[in-house]
Order: structure tokens, then sequence, then C-alpha cells
């Protein structure tokens, strides 16, 4: 068996970061045989329902607070085996198989987040779900890397190779610098390392060149630019993958090349954070934002 | 010693033990320490700087603001109930507060020596808290329905997941028609327990003063006062109103030792409040002041003259029968006082003492040190303000160390160059100078035994301090191997 690896996938929120990691570690399983352990960081828990087939699932922290605490809980009882083909059980179509586990947290307005995902990964360790006969452990995270607790997935010890998913756009571009800002502050005192960044196209303007500019200036590389298609959202709303769904589609291909290129990645690097005026110049270049004068900054529109 | 040996010895011990420090906080610490005596202008109770961040690494004596609100200020408060909102360590090391004395039965309709927490586990940290929190309160009327109000005392915990305790206590309030008050007094706000006094006085300010539904049967008399900072240690404040009301002034409040929630609603009807501890209530008593329009004065009922001298400030707001009472009162007890020092002052005379403690008393104990003839040659505050330095110039006696948040080395080597014949300071220092063969008081909780406010507590202040100087034991402790 090949050495575990640990990935992990951080993105802005709403970019299609569960979608984007789910139809590619369901391509990784579906095409190529790798054993997975997905590990959803996100209180909304929507990491791995389209490999369940289900609306979500328990989660970690939501069952250790019907036991009374995480250390009631049994392994089991939190990692679940995927649906259909992607269960350890089913070797029909590949020998490969995703465990899906949820860290949860809070409604959104209260409680802490980040000791949620703390709390989780430490119980999974702990619990040995890492110790299994698994090719890749894959972190699924909320948004930015926004305190320790989001940050816990690229600690020491933790997910190696961070791919980042993005699109043409302002604040997802702000994003996948902050968060290679996040990786940069672990990189010297652990192993996290940028692995790439993913572009989930919107199809805006001259995406793939801007995305592909960005990804040189940080320092890694564009390592997939996954273009938009219907085929994604109606295997969605069967609560499937579109690689599971439509295999034979153009877009499964898609994440099966984004597949066969992070099995295959070798470029690892410790990103190159952009400073912020160095960030704006760029999306100036690509015309996402206006060139403005000095003296117009804080000025209203003139009617 | 003469003067002149003091002072440079003083000054000597603190180039001294500056010297151990790297640059940075030797810098740091340098402002902290200094020598000042009653005559001349600008001495270290100008220039000290205190209420400043402790220099990590050393071991501090401070508390946090949570113990400045719970602690100090609402703990004592009787028949409310005062719930610790985090994990159960803060709750369970604060249990049974200081010696804050009541009558009342406890459990039944006063509470003080009991523990409430919300016993925060790592669910509630990932979820919030606001919910058992709402249980916990239902449960406390529940088991204690005699409880006149609950104050909720927020540990760090609270602050950094941002529980919204405010609004829990709104609604309870709302519910129960009882007086609930949130409290955000998380240990890591500010630099020691003095922001949680201030916090604690914000909230009394907001939330209990407002509070008019006693107010209206209520019969003023002239002669009304209220008693602001003093926490009944002992029965301090027990033995300092009997003189108030022997002067012939009506103590309608007594804030917040053996107090009430009724009686802290009151204090705005006095005509004059009376401020012990200057450091934990003055901010309450300013706003009592602009709000409510009753003046306030500082006294200091430890030892004889300090008394005698507050008595007759006090007196002197009031009209001339309340200034004869107080002659009389004063005749009356220092004919016992007289006696006390007549037994113990030949005993104690011209032994040096340093003090090391908070709130009021490194200045407010000077005077009744001088009765007996003991003489300070060190005192600082733990968690002082300017205000605090500036007020102890006036007390000094002779050439005297001031050192501010002192911490364990600074103190311990202060001790050992200067020599003293006691150390008064609290229970953290008390084995280490006791092991160094030195006599030490607390002055925290006064040793368990109290009260040390008033005449009549003189007498016990003497006792103690003849006891702890004068016990046969000192003679023992040279091991037979040590020669002289």
């Amino acid at each position: 068996m090949a050495e575990l690896r640990q990935i992990a996938f951080y993105g802005k929120g709403g970019i299609g970061k569960s979608t984007t990691s789910q139809n590619t570690l369901a391509a990784m399983a579906h095409y190529f045989g790798k054993k997975i352990l997905i590990v959803g960081c996100d209180p909304k828990a929507d990491s791995t329902r389209l490999i369940l087939h289900e609306k979500a699932q328990c989660t970690i922290m939501q069952l250790a607070s019907e036991a009374g605490t995480v250390e009631d809980l049994e392994l089991d009882d939190v990692c679940k085996p995927g649906a259909a083909e992607f269960d350890p059980a089913n070797t029909d179509i590949t020998d490969g198989f995703i465990m899906c586990a949820e860290s949860g947290g809070p409604e959104p307005g209260v409680g802490c987040a980040g000791r949620g995902v703390i709390t989780a990964i430490n119980f999974l360790e702990e619990e040995g779900a890492y110790d299994q006969d698994l090719d890749f452990v894959s972190y699924d995270v909320l948004g930015d890397v926004v305190c320790g607790g989001f940050a816990m997935p690229i600690r020491e010890g933790k997910a190696q190779e961070i791919y980042i998913v993005m699109s043409g756009e302002m604040m997802a571009m702000y994003a996948a610098n902050n968060i290679s800002k996040g990786i940069l502050k672990y990189a010297n005192t652990g192993g996290v390392r940028l692995a790439g960044l993913i572009c989930n196209a919107r199809m805006t303007d001259r995406e793939y060149d801007l995305a592909k500019h960005l990804a040189e200036q940080i320092g890694t590389q564009l390592i997939h630019f996954v273009p938009r298609s219907n085929h994604v959202q109606r295997a969605e709303l069967r609560r499937m993958t579109v690689v599971e769904f439509a295999d034979k589609t153009d877009q499964a291909f898609e994440y099966k090349e984004l597949a066969r290129k992070i099995i295959a990645n070798d470029l690892k690097v410790i990103p190159k954070p952009l400073e912020m005026d160095d960030l704006e110049a760029l999306l100036m270049e690509y015309g996402l934002e206006e060139e403005v004068e000095a003296d117009a900054i804080g000025k209203k529109a003139t009617a | 010693m003469t003067t002149q040996t003091l002072q440079s010895q003083q000054e000597a011990a603190i180039e001294e033990i500056l010297e151990a420090y790297p640059e940075k906080a030797k810098k740091s610490r340098a402002k902290h320490l200094g020598v000042d005596a009653p005559e001349g202008v600008k001495g270290a109770c100008d220039a000290t700087k205190s209420n400043k961040q402790t220099v990590p690494g050393v071991m501090s004596q401070r508390g946090c603001a949570y113990a400045g609100s719970k602690g100090v200020v609402w703990g004592p408060v009787k028949d409310m109930i005062h719930i610790s909102h985090g994990p159960i360590g803060c709750g369970q090391y604060s249990r049974a507060g200081r010696r804050n004395y009541y009558i009342g039965t406890t459990g039944i309709d006063t509470y003080v020596t009991m523990n409430f927490s919300t016993d925060y586990n790592e669910k509630d940290i990932v979820f919030g808290g606001d919910k058992k929190l709402k249980a916990a309160l239902s449960e406390i009327d529940g088991l204690f329905p005699l409880n006149n109000g609950i104050s909720i005392q927020s540990e760090c915990p609270i602050g950094l997941i941002g529980d919204d305790i405010q609004a829990v206590a709104k609604a309870y309030k709302k519910d129960s028609g009882k007086p609930t008050v949130a409290v955000s007094c998380e240990g890591f706000r500010g630099v020691s327990q003095s922001l949680g006094h201030h916090i604690a006085n914000d909230m009394i300010r907001d939330e209990v003063l407002p509070d008019n539904s006693y107010k209206k049967d209520f019969e003023s008399t002239p002669y009304d006062v209220a008693i602001i900072g003093d926490y009944n240690i002992g029965g301090d404040a027990w033995s300092s109103r009997i003189l108030l009301e022997e002067m012939g002034l009506r103590v309608i409040a007594q804030w917040s030792g053996d107090t009430t929630y009724k009686e802290l609603t009151m204090a705005p009807k006095a005509k004059l409040n009376l401020l012990h501890c200057y450091r934990s209530m003055n901010y309450v008593v300013r706003h009592m002041e602009q709000e409510f329009g009753v003046p306030w004065i500082e006294y200091n009922f430890f030892g004889p003259t300090k008394t005698t001298e507050s008595l007759r400030k006090i007196a002197a707001c009031f009209d001339e029968s309340v200034q004869a009472k107080t002659e009389a009162v004063i005749a009356k007890y220092t004919a016992m006082t007289d006696k006390v020092i007549a037994k113990y002052r030949p005993k104690l005379e011209g032994k040096t003492v340093m003090l090391y403690v908070g709130g009021l008393r490194p200045r407010h104990v000077i005077g009744a040190y001088e009765d007996l003839g003991m003489v300070i040659i060190g005192t600082g505050y733990e968690f002082g303000h300017g205000d605090d330095y500036k007020r102890t110039k006036d007390e000094l006696v002779g050439t005297t160390l001031i050192y501010d948040d002192v911490n364990e080395y600074e103190l311990e080597k202060f001790v050992q160059k200067l020599k003293p014949d006691l150390v008064a300071s609290g229970v953290k220092e008390k084995y280490v100078f006791q092991k160094m063969g030195l006599p030490f008081r607390q002055m925290h909780s006064w040793d368990y035994s109290g009260p040390y406010h008033g005449y009549d507590a003189f007498a016990i202040f003497a006792k103690d301090m003849d006891l702890a100087m004068n016990s046969p034991v000192w003679a023992h402790t040279k091991a037979p191997w040590e020669s002289n």
C-alpha cells in the first residue's frame, strides 16, 4: 500500500468546493480505484451528500452532543461508507471506495464552529479512522482560514497538499490569496504545501488566463480548469456526482482528468501570496477592476 | 537605622533586582519600582506606572476580571445567586468566595458560600451555551425559590465564542420578573481584576440602580448613609456600622458585604455615600453623585487614629447633634484603644513591616501599624491605578519602597535586602516568607481572623500582629548546627 496522502480543498464560500471535491474524489475512486476518507469540515455538513446519496450526514458534533461527549462515540457511528459503488463492500465497478465523516457544528450565529472541527478531527485520529487501508484522506473546509479551527486541517501531521477551488471573480481571487497566507503561516512549522488552484469556471471573460496568471504569481499551478456543465446540476438534484450519474459524459472526463493530475501531482510549493496592491493590479490588468485614479477613492458616483 | 541609609538601601535593592532582568523587562519593571517619602514633591507615588500588563514569565499575584466581578463585587450579595457561566474550574476554585460574612440560612435565603456553574463542556463551546444557561436559570429558581435575583458571571470562553448572555438575561428577566444581570467579565479582559470591578460596577449602574420598586415606600431621614466598598471580611462592615449608628447615622445599605439586592437598589437614597475601598467601587459612587446627587467621601477605619479622623470627617457632613455624639463615641472607644496600645505597643515598637496587598489596604493599613509603633518600609498594589499611588503619598510615614504589581522574585529579594520584621501580604506569599523564618500575616483574609475595621477590631488587629511577631516559635527556628 502506498503512503497515505492527506489533501484538503479550501476556497471561498459558494464557489463550488463541495461539488468539485466530491466529483473529483468520486473520479479518483471510480476510474483509479483509490481508497478515500472524506472529512467534511463545515457546519453545513454538505461535503459528503453526493457520495452518500443523503440530504446531510449525521455529524460527529451532533452525535457527540446527543451522546453527552465525543468520548461516548464509536468510529462506526460517525464514519459511513459511501453509497452504491463507493461502498467498500461493492466492488462491481471499482475496488476503490469512499468513507465519509462530517465534523458538523453549530447553527449560524452561535458557538464555535472552529472548535467543532478541532474536536472532530482529533476524535477521528484517536479512533484510528486514518489507520484503515486508505490512499487518501480529504478535508473539505468551509471558506477561508478564518480562525485556528479552520486551520486545523493544515497543521502539522494533517493535510500536506492543499487545493484551492476558485473562479475568475474578484472575491474568489482574494480568498485564494488569503488561503495562501494561511498555508504560508503553517508551511515552515509543518509540512503543508500548496498543490494547485482548481478553477471552477464561471465563464467570465479571460477567466482561464487570469486563473493561470494568479497561480503563477503565487508560485503554483492551475492544475485544472473545470468548465461549467448542466450535467453537474442534474446529478446534484439526484444527490449524485456526475461521475456516478453519467460516467461517459465530457464533464465526468473533466473530473477524471483532474483526478489523474492530483494522483500524479508532485508540484507542491510554499506559496508566495501577493500583496494587496499587486493583487489589485492583476485584477485591473485582466479587467476585473476598473483603473481608478488615486483622487477618486472614496468619492460617490456623479449623477 | 537613619533615614538616609534606609533610603539608599532601598534604592540599592531596586538597582540590584533590576540587574537580573533582560533589557526589555528591566526597562518596563523599572517604571513600577521606586522610593518615596512623606516630604518632598515628586517621588515614586507620583511617578510609578501602574495598571499595566504583567511582565510575562514572572509569577504575578494578580487575579482576572472574572475574579474582580464575581469574587469581589457581586459574590458577597447574599440573596442573589451568582452563576459562573463557563467550564467548572473558575467556579469551583472561587467557591465560597472570600471571607464575606453574612447573616442568613445558606441554601434557603442566602447563597454566598455555594457554587453555581453552568459546567461548560466541549459541546457547549461548539454549539454555544445559551440554551444551557437558560435551563440553569430556571433550575435555580426551581431549587431556590427565595432568591432575589441572579447574576451571570462570564468566564473566558463565553467571550471567545460570543454567547449572547445579555439576551438570555433580558429574556429571562422578562419571563420570571426577577432581576437577572449578565456580567461580561471574561478573564482575559484587562490586565488584572481591576477591570472586573469596573465592569461589575457598570452592571450595577445599568441593571440595579434603575430599579425603583423598593424606593417608593422608603422613608428618608437626614442621617441616611451607605457604606460602599466594604466586603465584610471577617465582619468588617459590622464593626464599622456600629460606630456609624452610635454617631446617630442610619446605614441604609452596605455594599457589598452582607448585602441584599434591595440594599443595592436603595443606596441612591443615602444622603452621603461612605467609600472605603476606593479602587473597587469609586466608579459607581461617582455615578450616584452625577445621577442621583449623592455626595461621597472616602474614609479609613484601620487603627484608632485613622478611625477617629474619619469619624470626624464624616460627622462634619452632618449637624451638630451628630458631631456631639461622634465626640462621645470617640471618647468612649479611645479609652479602650489606649489600653490596647499600652499593652501591645511596647512589644511592637520600632518593628518594620513590608506590605503587598490589593484594593485600599496598601495605604489604609499603614495608620493601624503606626498606632502600634510599627514602621512601614515598603508597600505596593497588586492592581492599583495612578490615583491609588497619589493617595498613598499622604499615608507614608517614613521613606518607603513602592512596588507595583511586584512579582515573587522581586518581593522575595526586597525582603531579603531590607529584612523587615513582618511581611503582610496574601496566601500565595505566606509560606514563602514563613519558611524564610519571617513572621507573616495575611492581609487579604485577615488570616482567618478579623474584623480589622473600627475600634473594637483594632484590639484584634493588635493581638494578631503580636501573635505573629512574638510567638515563642521563632525561638525554635534555628537549626542546631547553625551558628549565630
